[in-house]
Order: C-alpha cells, then structure tokens, then sequence
C-alpha cells in the first residue's frame, strides 16, 4: 500500500463547511439527534448523515465531479475504485500517531473485503459536509473518537461498496447475487467465476445503491480484531514520511516569526534594517502583533528575526504572572464575595444537608497547572495566496475550521482555499487549534512565493493554547462503613470548549471541563457538582491530550485515596467496595492490581498507588510503582488494565495506552507553564522538563475482552495516570500532595 | 561555498559558515528526512552521523563538517545495523507520529554499530537524548534489543 500526499480538490463545496462548528449547523444536517457537547470524550447519540451509507445527493455530485479513469467507482466519499483495480480510500480523519491511518482502512476493508495492502490513502479535503466526525460534528481529529464516531459508518462505506460490486457481477454473469461473494478484491461464484474489483468497477458505478446493508456479524471479522501491520511506518523509519514541515515547493520561501510575547500586546515599531542585511533574507513582514522574517531558508530567516529592533506595545497584560491566575480561581472557587456564577452541573438528594448531619466529612483543594503540549513538530504551516486562490499545506486537526479562517482573511471563497492536510508530528491537542495558520496565510498575504512559516520551539512554547489551569474543591461525608452519604465537587477553570466551540457551551456549563466530575465512577444519594467558569485574560486555554479527564480524574481518584485513608482501608478494597454497580470497572482494576502484585512487599522507598476511570467510553485502571531517591521520582513499572469495547487493532490499542501514560507521567512529574511579567516563563525542553528514556518505567497493559461497542483510546492512559503516581508518592512519604507537578514538592528545601 | 558529503554525494552550498546542518540538508539540500525538534540539541530529532557519530545537526555549523562524511536517516538502511534497526523498529511496531524516529534511529544505530549487545544501562545512556512525546520509549528499547539479538 501506499500513503499519496495529494489530495482530492474540493470539487463538493457547500456554505456550510465553512462555518466551522455551530450547533446550529450541526442540528440542521442531522447530524446529532440528541444531546451535544464537543472536545472530550463525551458521548452523545448520533446518525450519520444518509448520504455516507445510501450515496444520496452529496456523493452523486462528488461522483459526477470526480470520476476519472483512474477513479470509476465512488460509491460514497470515503471509497474510489479504478479500473485497474486500485483501491483508494480518503482518509477523514489525520493521522497524528494514534494509528488511524491502519485502523479507520481496517473497518473498510473488512466490509470491502479487500487486503490492507491493496488500498491506498489519501488525506480527505476540507469538507465538513463529506466528513464530518458524528460525535463532534464537524471534521475533527481529536476527543478520541476517532473509532468510535468511524465504527459503523465506516464499515457501512465498505459495505456498500461491496454489495454493488456483487451486484455488477451478478448481472454481467446473469446469476443471482446471493450466489456471489467477495474475497480479496475479487467478486466470486458457486459456479467458480472470478472477476477483479478493477474489472468491475464502471458497471457497479451504475448499479442502484441500496438503501441499507447488512454488517459482517463480528464472529466473521478477518481483519478487525487482529493487530495489523500500520500502514504509515515504512515510510517513518526511513524518512520518507512527508510532514506538514517538510512541504517543498518551487520558489518557496521559509519563514520564522516572532509574536508579541505578552499576549493582547501589538507591534509597535521595527527596525529591520540589520535584517535585511542578513544573507538570504528577503523580506520582513509586519502583523498586527508580530513580525516575521522571509528568508532562503530557516538559518538566514532566524539571523534575520535576531537583528530586528522590536518594539513591543505590550497592553494590558504585561503584569500578570501565574500567582495572580491562581488568586482568582481561588477566589472564584471559594466564592466569599458571592460573585462567582457556580453552575450546577448534577444535582442529586441534598448535598448541603447531608454533609452538615454526617459525623465523618472530609474536604480537599486540588490545584493542576497550565500545560503545554510540546509536540515535537513545531507548530508549521506553508501558504500560497493568490488573488486567484490560496493553498495551505499543514499538518492539521482541524482542516475545515483552517479553511475557514484563510477565507476571512483572504476573502476567497471555500472553492478557492485548499487544505492538503499532512501526518502531524505529534497534534496532543495543540492542533486542534489553527491560530498559526492563520498566522501563515495574514503573513502570505503579504508573500508573493509560497512562504513557509515555521515556529522556533520558543515560539512554540510560549505562545501556545495551554491545558487550563484548575483549581477543584471536593468534599464527601462518610457513614460509619465508610460508604459515600454525600458527594461535592466544585470545578473551577477557564473553559476551552466556551472559546473553541461557543455554540456547545450551553447555559454556562462548560461539558468537557466537568468530564469524569459529573459522573465519577462513585456514587452517592447526595451528589451535587458545581462548574465555576474563570478566564484567564494573559493565556490562551485550549485542548491538551485527557482534556477534562486529566484534572477530575487526578482530583477524584487522590480524593478517594483520602478517603479510603480516613477509614482506615487499604485503597484497593476501599474502591472495590464503592464499585458494585460498574462490574466493568471493578474487573479493570482487579486485574490491574492483580498484575500488579497489589499488596505484596517492595523494596523500602517503593510504593504504589492505582487510579481507575470511566471516560471517553474507555474503563481502565492503572498502578504505578514508584522509588523516590535523592528527592526524584523514579516510575519503576505501570501495569494498566483495559476495557475499551470491542478492539480493531488491540496493538495500536496498547500503544496508545502506553504512549498515552507516558504522556501524561511527563505532565504529572515535571509539566508546568507559568507567568511572570505577562511572559510564558519556559521556552525549550530544558525548562520544560518531558519524560526521557531512561526515566520511562517498564508498561504492562492487559486488554480485557468484550463485546460491547468501541471506546476511545488515544486519551485515557494521560488522564489515569497522574492520580496512581501522586497516591504512590503518598505510599512511600506518609505526604498528600494536592497540586501537580510532583518532583518540585520533593525537593527539600 | 562550503562543500558537504551526505550519503556519499558532495553538495556546494552557497550558505553562511554557522549554518547549522540541520537547515543546510533540509532547505538547502532538500533531505527533509531529518527533523527539526528544539534548535538547541535538547530532544535529538535532528540528529545525523558524522563520520559515524550521532551528532545534533541543530547545532553542528557546516563549517565544523566540512571534509566529513554526513549520514542521515535516508542513507541509513546501508549500514548493516541501520538495516537491522529499522527491520525492529517495525517488527515491535515502535513508530507512532513518527516525527522523532528519524532521530530515534540514528542514535540506535550507532549505538548498535559500536556496542553490539547493549544492555539497558547502555540503551538509556545512548538514548536519552532523544525525546519521543508520543511515549514509545518502551518499544524503542525492545526493538534496540531485538535488533542486537538479530
């Protein structure tokens, strides 16, 4: 197989793929009936629309447009078929590591009845009409509902596909369908007829598309299940592998930019004149609030951007640090003044008064800082603006919501900007947000070449959209078993979701930010959850990978230990006798802990701690053993355990959770952006520390079997992990931590 | 001009003398196999071998390389251990965005072409330079292994 870097032109254009993600626009496609929330892994009922599975109107004019000799056959927008029997499948969703680009082929192919080594990829254009994710309704990669949203219309896709390349068959032989199957790119009979897909494909083009078809039972699955090979890491391990910071085109320019370090502040004057100067800078562009300078290549473009003379108007930031963030979220939390809007996210029983009547309370403050993702890719994008159209080639996860910021800003009409979507070197998150495309095509107006914007890593560092900064008070009365009477936890933090996508920030609840908060796996009569929206006006907040997960998860699953330590019980009986109604959590951690040797000796300075979740439609429980030397954490061994529904490649599942908790050990040990003087205070990798090799611990995951639907899996590992190192660390010190990072509350002072 | 050998080919480039070589074979030669990461040789995607040393190009000017013999991830699969180290690197699956393999490999590589059998200590010491955000940490070492067993 082979992955081809061009992409289809958006020859299907309609208004409303360029609206990025209203639910106005969503409700009116159909494409979610109930429910809406976007972001995190927040489930909610969908339909796909019809055309993705029946070929209605949307893919007969994409057909019409786009049949080629090389492409007779597209039954619908994911599938095209030549006659020289090549299989192309365009890919919807980007492969950023997650193993998409192997799995969503999987689904295809299983109902296509084609190997993965016959099919070739494609990147999908922007079209949020053709491709948009069901569960986020918009044509998204992130949320990890990559699977999830892909699962049944995907393999429909293929169905559909197959079914009228037996019928084509049927006809030409003159036989009945039902005597016909498909294998391996073939249609064949009872009678031992054979013909190609290839051969096939300008008579099935006409056949009529059923209106629904059958799914293989699961107990058939030949491809689905199996850890297939991934179709994209040949051409990773020899450089080969095209990334959106790899694009090279004639008479390309690169450039490097520099944006007003104190978020809000403008350009107030340049001298570029020592830049110019530079051999092989040709041009200094002048934004609004940065300056970028146009150069050969990335070394005479980052001597130019040294040279310049910036004068910044800094505005109305440039005294904010991160301690004065912290003193309004803990005002907001604590709400004395009485100002604070605290939106009732769950209200069972009477919170307030069952607390007060309990003899057995306890009470916490949790505080987790401000992250960046630090994809290694430096955030990059390269523009071509025409007065006649504009191209874009980027690694993006968001290719319709790029699209749409070209044409505010070109003036172009959707027909006329074109996204080549590219692998991403690490998205995290971080680009599901596309202010540095914007970025590249405001400076390509300015360019007449294609320009190639590329961030340093102190670009990227400090001028990112950061995980928000939370700050969560919980507390629970006990009866005298150690049951839960009453539960209550007060989420404070600036809200992504109200800023990336206003439209699913509904009645002042921000959805994702209460994720794994509003339904913990423990219950109470007396539930009362609370959201408490507080901006932060020196930061941009955005999408970090276990977005709402990675706060309530870490606050719930150390309160827990807590309370398990009030009663007197060990963590792990503690939890399981809280657990009786989620036997798939319960099972998730019993096996964890059972391979994990849960409660047999260690070493002295060892200890371990384990955390259990339910989000993204995924159960999993993890426990981390730790040694504490000279006042650093060391992660000797994770064993996770999983029950993510049904698997389609339970490798990349594993993957993923292994990458996935590395992940979020960086976060948890290390992570932390802070302010001072309106300023992001790290830059590069030496002040923000990220998990090494010699620092990543052995990681056991164990997929438990099931038959019910798949979850996601690219997000749980970083969200479960963080609360099984900190109830760890409190194994070994005797010491409740209640703030993340950990490795600086262990350095003595 | 300044003269660089990259996988056995000399290229003349009309660059300044502190061009790193990171941006000498990516802009100017057009090897975009090898990755921008850091500038600051803190997380090793750039690295290439020089004479057959992992070395962080991000950092290296042409001018300290001139005369010498620059390999990177393109040429790789010519060494013997390169070859064995990419055979491992999928045969465990290791790659997940893949941005920093290129980097990854290089470093295995030459710690395999020097160090035949290396043990842990020996992987975390040749490696740790490398950072992967994408956590495939345990994998590279397996594969590192596997490849030493090969």
């Amino acid at each position: 197989m082979s992955i081809e870097q061009t992409n289809l032109t958006p020859k299907v254009v309609d208004d409303s793929s360029t609206k990025g993600l209203t639910a106005k626009g969503n409700a009116r496609r159909n494409f979610i009936i109930a429910g809406a929330a976007v972001g995190g892994g927040l489930l909610i009922s969908f339909a796909m629309p019809k055309f993705l599975n029946n070929g209605g109107s949307e893919v007969a004019k994409t057909k019409a447009e786009e049949v080629t000799a090389d492409n007779v056959f597209i039954p619908n927008a994911f599938i095209k078929i030549g006659r020289d029997g090549k299989v192309t499948l365009v890919m919807h969703k980007v492969e950023m590591g997650q193993g998409t680009y192997t799995s969503i082929p999987m689904l295809v192919a299983e109902e296509l009845e084609v190997d993965l080594s016959q099919v070739t990829l494609e990147a999908a254009p922007a079209n949020d009409k053709l491709y948009a994710d069901p569960l986020l309704g918009s044509q998204v990669t992130g949320g990890s509902t990559s699977i999830r949203g892909a699962w049944k219309p995907l393999r429909e896709a293929g169905a559909t596909a197959r079914v009228l390349l037996i019928a084509a068959a049927a006809k030409q032989w003159n036989v009945d369908a039902t005597t016909c199957h498909a294998e391996q790119g073939y249609v064949v009979n009872t009678e031992g007829k054979k013909i190609g897909y290839g051969e096939l494909a300008d008579a099935a083009a006409t056949m009529p598309v059923p209106t629904q078809v059958t799914l293989k039972d699961p107990k058939d699955f030949k491809l689905i299940g199996t850890p297939a090979k991934r179709l994209d890491t040949p051409d990773k391990v020899n450089g080969k592998a095209q990334y959106g910071i790899d694009v090279r085109l004639p008479e390309m320019k690169i450039a490097t930019v520099a944006a007003c370090p104190v978020l809000g502040g403008k350009l107030a004057s340049v001298d570029d004149s020592k830049a110019l100067a530079v051999k092989g800078v040709h041009q200094v562009v002048k934004l609004e609030n940065a300056v970028a300078v146009i150069a050969d290549h990335m070394w005479a473009a980052k001597q130019g951007l040294a040279a310049l003379v910036i004068q910044w108007d800094n505005g109305p930031n440039e005294k904010i640090s991160t301690a004065d963030m912290v003193a309004n979220l803990k005002n907001a939390s604590e709400n004395k003044d009485n100002k604070s809007q605290v939106v009732v996210a769950r209200k069972d029983g009477d919170f307030h008064k069952a607390f007060k009547a309990s003899a057995s309370q306890h009470e916490s403050t949790y505080q987790v800082p401000f992250l960046s993702q630090a994809a290694l890719e430096p955030m990059n994008c390269t523009v071509h603006v025409r007065k006649d159209g504009c191209d874009i080639w980027v690694g993006t996860q968001v290719p319709t919501v790029a699209q749409a910021g070209a044409m505010a800003i070109t003036k172009l009409p959707a027909e006329k900007v074109v996204v080549h979507n590219y692998q991403i070197g690490g998205g995290f998150g971080r680009r599901l947000d596309a202010d540095f495309i914007r970025q590249a095509v405001e400076i390509g107006m300015q360019v007449d070449t294609p320009v190639k914007v590329i961030w340093t890593r102190e670009e990227d560092m400090q001028h990112g959209v950061y995980r928000p900064y939370y700050y969560d008070h919980l507390a629970a009365a006990l009866d005298k078993d150690g049951n839960i009477t009453a539960w209550n936890h007060r989420v404070t933090g600036s809200s992504v979701l109200a800023r990336w996508a206003p439209a699913f920030f509904t009645n002042g609840l921000d959805g994702d930010s209460v994720e794994g908060a509003k339904e913990p796996l423990y219950v109470a009569p007396n539930m009362l959850v609370e959201y408490v929206r507080q901006e932060q006006p020196g930061l941009v907040t955005g999408w970090w990978r276990g977005v709402g997960p990675t706060h309530n998860t870490f606050m719930v699953e150390t309160f827990i230990d807590e309370l398990a330590e009030k009663v007197g019980k060990d963590p792990l009986a503690y939890r399981l006798s809280l657990l009786g109604h989620s036997p798939r959590a319960k099972a998730a951690l019993t096996l964890a802990a059972d391979k994990a040797g849960w409660g047999t000796p260690l070493p002295k300075g060892h200890g371990r701690g384990l955390s259990v979740q339910f989000a993204f439609g995924s159960y999993i429980a993890a426990v981390a053993e730790l040694e504490i030397v000279d006042e650093e954490v060391k992660v000797k061994r994770v064993v996770a355990a999983v029950d993510c529904g049904m698997t389609v490649n339970p490798d990349t599942v594993v993957a993923q959770i292994q990458g996935g908790i590395i992940f979020g050990i960086s976060g948890a040990l290390f992570g932390e952006i802070t302010t001072k003087d309106g300023r992001v205070e790290q830059s590069n990798f030496h002040n923000y520390r990220v998990v090494r090799m010699n620092e990543a611990p052995q990681i056991d995951v164990h997929l438990i079997a099931s038959t019910e639907a798949p979850g996601g899996i690219g997000e749980p590992g970083t969200a479960v992990i963080a609360p099984a190192l900190n109830n760890a660390v409190f194994a070994i010190t005797g010491k409740r931590l209640r703030s993340l990072p950990i490795a600086p509350h262990l350095v003595k002072a | 001009m300044i003269t660089l050998n990259v996988n056995g080919k000399d290229h003349s480039l009309d660059v300044s003398e502190d061009t790193p070589v990171l941006w000498a074979i990516r802009d100017v030669i057009g090897f975009t196999g090898t990755k921008f990461g850091c500038g600051m040789a803190l997380c090793g995607a750039c690295t290439i071998h020089l004479d057959g040393a992992p070395t962080r190009s991000c950092v290296t000017p042409v001018s300290a390389v001139v005369g010498k013999k620059i390999t990177t991830i393109e040429a790789i699969s010519e060494s013997e251990a390169g070859k064995k180290i990419q055979q491992a690197w999928l045969s465990l699956e290791v790659v997940q965005c893949g941005y920093c393999q290129s980097g990854q490999i290089m470093s295995a590589t030459a710690l395999l072409a020097s160090n035949p059998k290396p043990t842990d200590a020996d992987i975390d010491a040749a490696m740790s330079g490398n950072i992967c955000r994408c956590g495939t940490y345990p994998r590279i070492k397996a594969a590192i292994k596997e490849a030493a067993a090969a």
